[in-house]
């Protein structure tokens, strides 16, 4: 049983209608020169975006290309030098789990409903029943440090599910953990997205981790960022990693990087 | 354990040293004549020890509220931050012995002026590691707390407060450590009591063992006091001694 967030409530009954949608157009970012006499670093220019609500859009490029700023944008942290950002109130997932060393699990996962206001107890019930849901069932009461990196990750994106956002902006989120818990994280991921969707910007340099999760994929250009391809993924889910079609549209998403 | 070895070895060395080498016992007396004093004086110590002990006490309270008061001030203002840190740093150049007789003759004998150069003493060691943890917390949480709509007040009680109660303790650590030396220093410059005017009026009385006596229960409290921090730090903040990673 999957427990029903506060925007899940209060979205009508028509499906993903509640979920926001986001629209960059023809967005430029630009950052001061980091020391006197350096050029200033355009991170991204003429990037236009759009993840319609409940849609799963995964952007991936080389390093560097101003992937967290786009991020950032969405998030409404910074604001554009040009262009326009249009995205309901979004909640950031990092790649670092960023959980407090003295909370616990379950106290982490309700920080966002803490932050709103929410009770403690009923906050804790919220989050405990989440956690449930995600297999983490008796590690409630566990601090971070005794968690997995893949169990902090979950209580991670308990959080940022909790914040009742219904965009949500995934900056690399398994980038720090290793190859074998980051396919079984992304595997679970598509799972709890199913089960519970989103409107999701998902930043990666992972291209099998955009196939599998995304129904759209951006390619970047190099800094400054701006949008060389796009592929719609038409796979329905679950996906299987050896699926040919996915396997196509990965060697055509990194011929594209490559390009 | 090993520290214990150690310092029954220097008690021993110390105690053969004194009777062998004929020294007079009013230049170096013998750690058993020390221990003599502890407990014909005993009655003198302790109501010499209670003053002082209030002296620490107060002294340590008044830094630490003033002290973690005006990093938190500091923190939240960078203009504040500009015009007191350089006087922060400039109270610590203050030669407080000798302006010490200036505050007697502000406050008079009692205890005011005696816990006001404790808390003078004590309060810088608290702001630096405060500030400085408030400092370093992640900026990626700050940015976190903004998508979850956090205020400036929720960011600091939910995460700017837990995270710099390391650098607190670790602040009254260091403050303990230094606070005997300010109370006693405080004593010489004018008082009727307290182990350090003992101290200083048992060695022309040739009372030395006596002396020794009062310091070694000054460091026994000093002691004392570090190990109920550090005991309350292990306990309250478990989370900032465990090591990350050793999951399941």
């Amino acid at each position: 049983m999957l427990t029903r967030t506060r925007a899940a409530e209060e979205a009508p009954p028509q499906l993903q209608t509640g979920l926001g949608s986001v629209c960059l157009h023809d967005v430029g970012k630009t950052f001061a020169a980091p020391r006197r006499g350096a050029e200033p670093v355009a991170a991204l220019r003429g990037l236009s975006l759009r993840a319609r609500a409940g849609e799963i859009v995964a952007v991936v490029g080389p390093s560097g290309c101003g992937k967290t700023t786009l991020l950032e944008l969405v998030c409404g942290l910074s604001a554009p030098d040009t262009g326009t950002v249009d995205a309901a109130p979004a909640a950031l997932m990092a790649q670092r789990d960023l959980l407090l060393p003295w909370r616990s699990a379950v106290d982490n996962a309700a920080l966002a409903l803490r932050v709103a206001g929410v009770p403690r107890g009923p906050a804790r019930e919220q989050a405990a029943a989440l956690l449930h849901d995600f297999g983490l069932a008796g590690f409630e009461r566990a601090r971070p440090a005794e968690l997995s990196g893949g169990m902090r990750q979950r209580v991670a994106f308990a959080r940022t599910l909790l914040s009742g956002r219904t965009i949500l902006c995934l900056d690399e989120p398994f980038a720090a953990l290793d190859a074998l818990t980051r396919q079984e994280m992304q595997d679970w991921l598509a799972g709890a997205l199913l089960a519970q969707p989103r409107t999701v910007v998902l930043v990666t340099h992972d291209v099998e981790e955009a196939i599998v999760l995304a129904d759209r994929v951006l390619v970047l250009s190099p800094r400054p960022g701006r949008v060389v391809a796009t592929l719609e993924i038409d796979v329905p889910r679950p996906r299987r990693r050896s699926d040919p079609a996915l396997v196509a549209l990965r060697e055509r998403a990194l011929l594209e990087l490559r390009a | 354990m090993i520290a214990a070895v150690v310092l029954l070895a220097l008690l021993g060395g110390w105690e053969t040293y004194a009777r062998l080498s004929g020294i007079d016992a009013i230049v170096l007396p013998a750690p058993t004549a020390v221990a003599e004093s502890l407990y014909d004086d005993r009655a003198l110590l302790w109501s010499n020890f209670t003053v002082t002990a209030g002296e620490i006490g107060f002294g340590m309270l008044i830094a630490m509220a003033l002290g973690l008061a005006c990093a938190v001030a500091m923190h939240f203002n960078a203009m504040l931050r500009r015009a007191l840190y350089p006087l922060l740093v400039g109270s610590q150049t203050i030669p407080i012995v000798l302006i010490a007789p200036l505050l007697v003759a502000w406050w008079g004998f009692g205890l005011t002026p005696k816990v006001a150069i404790v808390a003078l003493i004590c309060f810088f060691p608290i702001v630096v590691p405060t500030l400085d943890a408030l400092d370093r917390v992640d900026g990626d949480l700050h940015k976190l707390m903004r998508t979850f709509g956090a205020s400036r007040w929720q960011t600091f009680r939910m995460v700017e407060a837990p995270a710099a109660m390391p650098g607190v303790l670790t602040g009254a650590k260091l403050s303990v450590a230094i606070a005997a030396i300010a109370a006693t220093l405080a004593e010489l410059a004018a008082s009727d009591a307290g182990l350090g005017n003992l101290m200083h009026r048992s060695i022309p009385q040739f009372q030395t063992a006596r002396a020794f006596a009062a310091v070694l229960v000054l460091t026994a409290f000093s002691v004392l006091l570090f190990a109920l921090l550090a005991l309350a730090e292990r306990r309250l903040l478990p989370w900032a001694h465990q090591p990350r990673g050793t999951a399941p």
